[in-house]
């Protein structure tokens, strides 16, 4: 087996090829890469300053309000939100719970303004279809962690690069079903609105994402909760929020606060999950 | 009259090896064989004919005869592969984008099959869509909708949703929609295939009557013969993506082209006329539990009728009442109709000819009920309907020269 037919392929120095590019564009674009860090972090830490200046309790009540009307005045999810958010805060979790919404928030907005629109684009070309299938299917299937990489060597460590991760890790569920949304609306309905007259803006807006919307939000309700599974993981480059907690509890084997900081985690998955979906079933 | 719409040699076909089959279309041959040779589907094979203005043209075939797909390259919902279509000189066939839908928006509107009515807008805002993709401001083309509502005794249910209104309303929305913007032209895709037989026949009597008033082209696409034969000012029959022939019902009734219509119009002729189905009328019924005789007495008045059927839940037919129980009923103060249902009543099922339904009517003291399998009620026949279906079969037959 010494002489293997196989042997004498030379390696193909694929790993030197990607670094090489990532230096590249890291020394190229490195005043791009630096603006973007600078004014997302920024922004981010404006738009968490802010939050942290709403008094806890006001805005625990404010999501206990947006789960009451989003489940149609149930109880269930209202109770769960108050105990869950009294949790946090009395486990002094706050401001590390305030990092990981703006996080999510900003990961999902940003997911939200690229994905729809790719999906459309997916939708009406069946060129963009055919390219954009595979580099969801890579970007679904390549082990988050390794997005971390490229990440630190564009954004250096912070919050940037945990969005970026992010939004590469979470964008895919609205592009799919965005496309599905509108692929699935019937010829009939097409039909109707083409025989009409619509130009095609017409026919998309008035029709197509009106019936694609059910579709599309559950497509979006995966991307919030993915991207607040990578901003846990983007804590290991330096991304602050409830996940540092947790990192910094591995590292030092605390088991405790290692499952306080996780269940905090739990709390806030569980009420973005159930308000969105309470939402979309209207 | 003037020629509306004229289609010459229309020709589409579905599949690669387009040019192939076209080749093949020109040296005359048919479907089969095309598909055999190229694997191309053939929809339509040159198709031609002419609608006069203010007629209703009816395209007939069976499923697969390309009948809808030659409806929907009328507005090119479907692009044609090859022939011309002209609708007051212009053709369609050869318009860019922008002309075509000015073409849709105010010259030719469409009826779907299943109402393609979106849910997700309110009744009033269906019938507005037309209007709006025009740009026409909103005060205004709500008015216009509420006014083509109203023409359909529609307006009440304006705010409603369409998944809130049976099959029969919902396509009256349709074609109030397709109204709406004041179309020459109309096309309707087996308008009313999907509804009940009784709905069915209201709505083609409705479409008579608004005909009437209205004079609009109509294309009107059906697999039904009785159909054709009840709206149709003139008849198209299509096999094979093949227009076979082209006349009023009673020259295809009369003079069939072909061995394929002479079978069509037999087939279909001997149901259209001969089973309950087609002439079974409207039940007037009152709902146990839900109706006590005081109600069924007053109905009995108000319709003149001696009798009444009594249904219970999901229209099972139980029996019927008489008015003289009833009135005994109420002067005993008792509520309940239970006591007073006699259950000899008729039942037959909607395929039963009308020849076996002669002899049940002759000795039955009550109308005939039409039930399916579960006792469900359709409809009555009584002695007048099948004495008119008779009458109206001899005098066919006579055109026959039997």
């Amino acid at each position: 087996m010494e002489n293997s037919i196989l042997d004498f392929i030379p390696r193909v120095p694929v790993s030197e090829w990607i670094s090489s590019m990532i230096d590249w564009l890291t020394d190229n674009l490195a005043f791009l890469f630096g603006a973007i860090q600078d004014g997302g972090t920024w922004f981010m830490d404006t738009v968490t300053d802010l939050l942290l200046l709403i008094p806890p309790i006001v805005f625990i009540l404010i999501m206990v309000a947006l789960a009451f009307f989003a489940t149609k005045k149930k109880i269930g999810l209202p109770l769960f939100t108050l105990i869950g958010l009294i949790y946090i805060q009395n486990q002094g979790l706050w401001e590390p719970l305030m990092y990981t919404f703006t996080l999510v928030i900003v990961a999902s907005l940003i997911s939200i303004i690229i994905g729809v629109p790719a999906g459309i684009l997916m939708s009406k070309s069946q060129i963009a279809n055919a390219i954009l299938t595979p580099v969801l299917d890579f970007m679904q299937t390549m082990p988050a962690f390794v997005y971390l990489i490229p990440a630190v060597a564009f954004f250096g460590i912070g919050m940037v690069p945990g969005v970026f991760s992010a939004v590469i890790f979470a964008l895919p569920p609205t592009v799919r079903f965005t496309n599905l949304g509108i692929r699935q609306v019937s010829e009939e309905m097409v039909e109707a609105a083409e025989s009409f007259g619509s130009t095609g803006s017409q026919r998309l807006f008035k029709v197509e994402l009106p019936l694609a919307k059910a579709t599309m939000m559950a497509g979006i309700n995966q991307t919030v909760l993915l991207a607040l599974s990578m901003v846990v993981i983007a804590s290991m480059i330096g991304a602050p929020g409830l996940g540092e907690r947790v990192i910094n509890a591995l590292q030092r084997a605390q088991v405790g606060p290692g499952f306080v900081a996780g269940l905090a985690l739990v709390v806030l998955a569980i009420i973005l999950d159930r308000i969105m979906q309470g939402f979309n079933k209207k | 009259m003037t020629t509306k719409v004229e289609v010459q040699n229309l020709v589409k076909i579905f599949g690669k090896k387009e040019q192939q089959a076209l080749e093949l279309i020109h040296q005359g041959k048919q479907k089969d064989e095309i598909l055999q040779k190229t694997g191309a589907t053939v929809g339509v094979n040159q198709a031609s004919f002419e609608v006069q203005e203010g007629e209703i043209f009816v395209i007939m075939g069976l499923s697969g005869s390309g009948k809808s797909t030659l409806v929907r390259m009328l507005n090119r919902l479907i692009e044609p592969t090859e022939g011309n279509i002209l609708i007051d000189g212009d053709d369609i066939s050869k318009m860019e984008k922008n002309e075509l839908r000015k073409v849709r928006r105010e010259k030719v509107s469409m009826v779907f099959q299943n109402f393609g009515l979106f849910p997700h807008r309110t009744i009033l805002e269906n019938t507005e869509y037309g209007l709006e993709v025009q740009g026409i401001d909103k005060e205004e083309r709500q008015k216009k909708a509420e006014q083509a509502l109203d023409n359909a005794g529609l307006l009440p249910y304006k705010d409603q949703h369409p998944n809130q209104l049976s099959g029969g309303m919902q396509q009256r929305v349709g074609l109030a929609r397709a109204l709406a913007n004041d179309p020459e032209i109309l096309l309707m895709d087996e308008a009313f295939s999907a509804l009940d037989p009784l709905i069915r026949r209201d709505m083609q009597d409705e479409l008579l009557e608004m005909q009437e008033k209205m004079h609009k082209t109509i294309i009107f696409i059906t697999h039904d013969l009785n159909e054709s034969l009840r709206i149709g000012d003139r008849i198209a029959i299509m096999k094979d993506g093949e227009v076979v022939q082209v006349g009023t019902g009673e020259e295809i009734l009369t003079n069939p082209a072909n061995d394929y219509v002479e079978r069509f119009v037999e087939d279909v002729d001997r149901s259209k006329v001969l089973t309950a189905e087609n002439i079974m009328a409207r039940p007037q019924t009152v709902r146990l539990g839900q109706s006590g005789p005081r109600v069924a007495l007053n109905r009995m008045r108000t319709e003149s009728l001696s009798s009444l059927l009594v249904v219970g839940e999901n229209q099972k037919l139980l029996g019927y009442v008489v008015a003289d129980d009833a009135a005994r009923l109420v002067k005993e103060n008792i509520t309940s109709l239970e006591s007073i249902i006699r259950t000899d009543i008729p039942k037959v099922s909607k395929e039963t000819l009308i020849h076996e339904l002669y002899d049940v009517i002759h000795e039955a003291q009550t109308p005939v009920a039409v039930v399916d399998d579960n006792d469900k009620l359709l409809g009555i026949v009584v002695r007048g309907l099948v004495i008119g279906a008779l009458a109206k079969e001899r005098e066919e037959v006579t055109i026959d020269g039997e």
